[in-house]
């Protein structure tokens, strides 16, 4: 196992609020990492700084080894640094079909290219009707994807960050909102990406979390409060106290 | 489905955005054979051509990039003055004119759109308004070049690629106007069609979203409003040689505004809005000039408060069942 994505002592303040409190935190290659935490923890200040949303206060990150701190973002997704939205971030205009060729193309370095026809580009074509495929979109290619339902909608956001060919894969909340018939089918789509991609997975439904999960970091108040397999998080005490404990008492 | 009959399939959905509609063919045939049909409007159908390729600029950034602005005259302007500027001093030749033309306006696209690209909506347009105010007042002071409030006069322009001299009717003036047109929209069709068109729609819908998909939205944006830029300098070009003389009005605020009702009249995004707004604009403004010369303005503004209460939808889904008509006729006659 060799560590794909770190960060060292990373620290965010917003004013005089600690969002992210020293964090120390690494994610395995292959793996797939939860990072779980009540609301507020500052789950998403942390994706939003590992993807170059927000720039951190202090502290570095690296990818592959190499400092990404201060790249901006569309030159972390070159990386292989992808990620999904909370809230749906999509193309309203354009088509499933549209969307994965566009990422497709900017990951192939065509974007650029203002005479290129999209039509005309095998390899682009092929990895396009790949990636359709594998998330089952194959079907509603052609329709605007204002007009597809909402757990589609969230096929296609998860897609478009895996046509971009991550080595990490930072899935910020990908079932929030999906009904309960389609998470299932959500998550095992997730859980059948390529074992070298490394995911890293924010989520509030702890069964898909104690179920997709290989390890498990506990944020609380910014801070790791505990971190380790599925089980070793289950047991630990203070994660009952903190976060499961809710549950515990319903 | 097998994986090569899906390819297949993706291949042709992504060709059907570049098919020609027969309606397109239409378009182009009647807007050639237009100089016969009236063939003492051709000032007129040369006027249309020009504001239909300063139209055409606005909707690159508009309709395909999401960029507003209030200030393209800055753009047709220099186009103008650049055209005018090496007629008068170095060469009569109308096509020199206009790649100088259009390399000026492009490079001054390029230049100002570091100021234009960042920040929102509002303050674009503030800033593309600022920068076509200060041109104006840069081309007023430096009389000495540009004929100031007089005006670039003493243009003479020689025959389009040595063969067809500018007449008086203003037929070699149409089609020159329009052969340039239609050769730009040629361009940009093809650049809107292209991974590049792709990645500014992305950043039009969502430019975290673009950045997130790996598109540099700063250099895409400049990109794209150099290249109207170029567009709006072909149309002023253009103006400077067929009318053979360029004045302070090419910055003129009013040519920024009434190029945004041209895109509202037309529709923007899909390319041919600023050609039919163009002719629809243009047609109004005669129509309503002759019967009524002093007042026409009045009667503008209150066509265009009815057309966008509601008149927009009923005349864009009335051009919709035309082309819809005619790509029925289309495949009736390829069968």
């Amino acid at each position: 196992m060799s560590a794909v994505l770190q960060t060292f002592d990373l620290y965010k303040s917003f004013g005089g609020i600690t969002a992210t409190d020293h964090v120390d935190f690494t994610l395995q290659r292959g793996a797939c990492h939860a990072l779980i935490g009540p609301n507020g923890a500052g789950k998403t200040t942390f994706v939003n700084q590992l993807t170059g949303v927000l720039r951190p206060t202090g502290g570095r990150i690296a990818l592959m080894g190499e400092d990404i701190t201060k790249l901006p973002r569309e030159t972390r997704v070159r990386r292989g640094l992808a990620r999904t939205f909370q809230i749906n971030q999509l193309f309203a205009t354009m088509t499933p079909l549209e969307m994965i060729a566009l990422v497709t193309s900017e990951r192939l370095g065509r974007g650029a290219r203002p005479f290129h026809a999209l039509d005309r580009d095998p390899e682009l074509i092929a990895e396009t009707a790949e990636i359709l495929s594998r998330f089952r979109l194959d079907d509603i290619m052609d329709q605007r994807i204002a007009t597809l339902p909402y757990g589609k909608q969230r096929q296609v956001e998860i897609a478009a960050a895996f046509a971009a060919k991550p080595s990490v894969l930072l899935l910020d909340e990908p079932a929030a909102g999906v009904p309960e018939a389609e998470r299932r089918e959500l998550m095992s789509t997730v859980a059948a990406l390529p074992a070298d991609v490394s995911v890293l997975l924010i989520e509030h439904d702890m069964d898909l979390v104690f179920r997709f999960a290989t390890r498990i970091t506990v944020l609380v108040n910014g801070r790791v409060l505990a971190e380790g397999t599925p089980d070793e998080v289950a047991r630990n005490p203070a994660v009952r106290e903190a976060y499961l404990g809710e549950a515990a008492h319903v | 489905m097998s994986a090569p009959a899906f390819e297949t399939r993706v291949r042709q959905s992504l060709y059907a955005g570049r098919r020609w509609h027969p309606a397109e063919i239409a378009f182009w045939l009647l807007a050639g054979a237009a100089c016969l049909l009236f063939p003492r409007q051709s000032l007129l159908l040369n006027e249309i051509a020009i504001l239909a390729l300063f139209a055409l600029s606005l909707d690159l950034i508009l309709g395909f990039a999401g960029i507003v602005s209030l200030g393209h005259a800055a753009f047709l302007g220099t186009g103008a003055y650049a055209a005018g500027l090496l007629a008068k001093h170095v060469t009569a030749d109308p096509l020199a004119g206009l790649g100088v033309g259009m390399a000026a306006a492009g490079l001054l696209g390029l230049v100002t759109s570091p100021l234009v690209l960042r920040g929102t909506d509002l303050t674009r347009l503030m800033i593309t308004l600022g920068v076509a105010l200060i041109l104006y007042e840069l081309a007023n002071s430096f009389g000495g070049l540009t004929g100031g409030a007089d005006g670039l006069q003493g243009i003479m322009m020689g025959p389009v690629l040595g063969l067809f001299d500018f007449d008086i009717f203003g037929r070699t003036a149409y089609l020159y106007s329009l052969s340039v047109l239609f050769v730009l929209f040629l361009v940009a069709r093809r650049v809107t069609n292209s991974p590049f068109g792709l990645s500014l729609r992305a950043i039009r819908d969502n430019p975290l979203r673009a950045s997130a998909s790996g598109v540099p939205n700063g250099k895409r944006l400049a990109a794209a409003y150099a290249l109207a830029a170029a567009y709006a300098g072909a149309a002023g070009a253009l103006l400077a040689q067929t009318t053979q003389f360029v004045s302070l009005d090419v910055l003129d605020f009013h040519r920024s505004a009434d190029l945004t009702l041209v895109l509202i009249i037309g529709g923007a995004g899909y390319l041919y809005g600023g050609l039919i707004g163009a002719v629809a604009f243009k047609l109004l403004q005669d129509a309503i000039a002759t019967f009524t010369p002093q007042y026409w303005m009045f009667w503008i503004g209150l066509f265009l408060v009815l057309f966008v209460l509601g008149g927009r939808e009923i005349i864009h889904g009335a051009i919709k069942t035309v082309a819809g008509r005619f790509a029925r006729l289309g495949k009736g006659a390829a069968r």
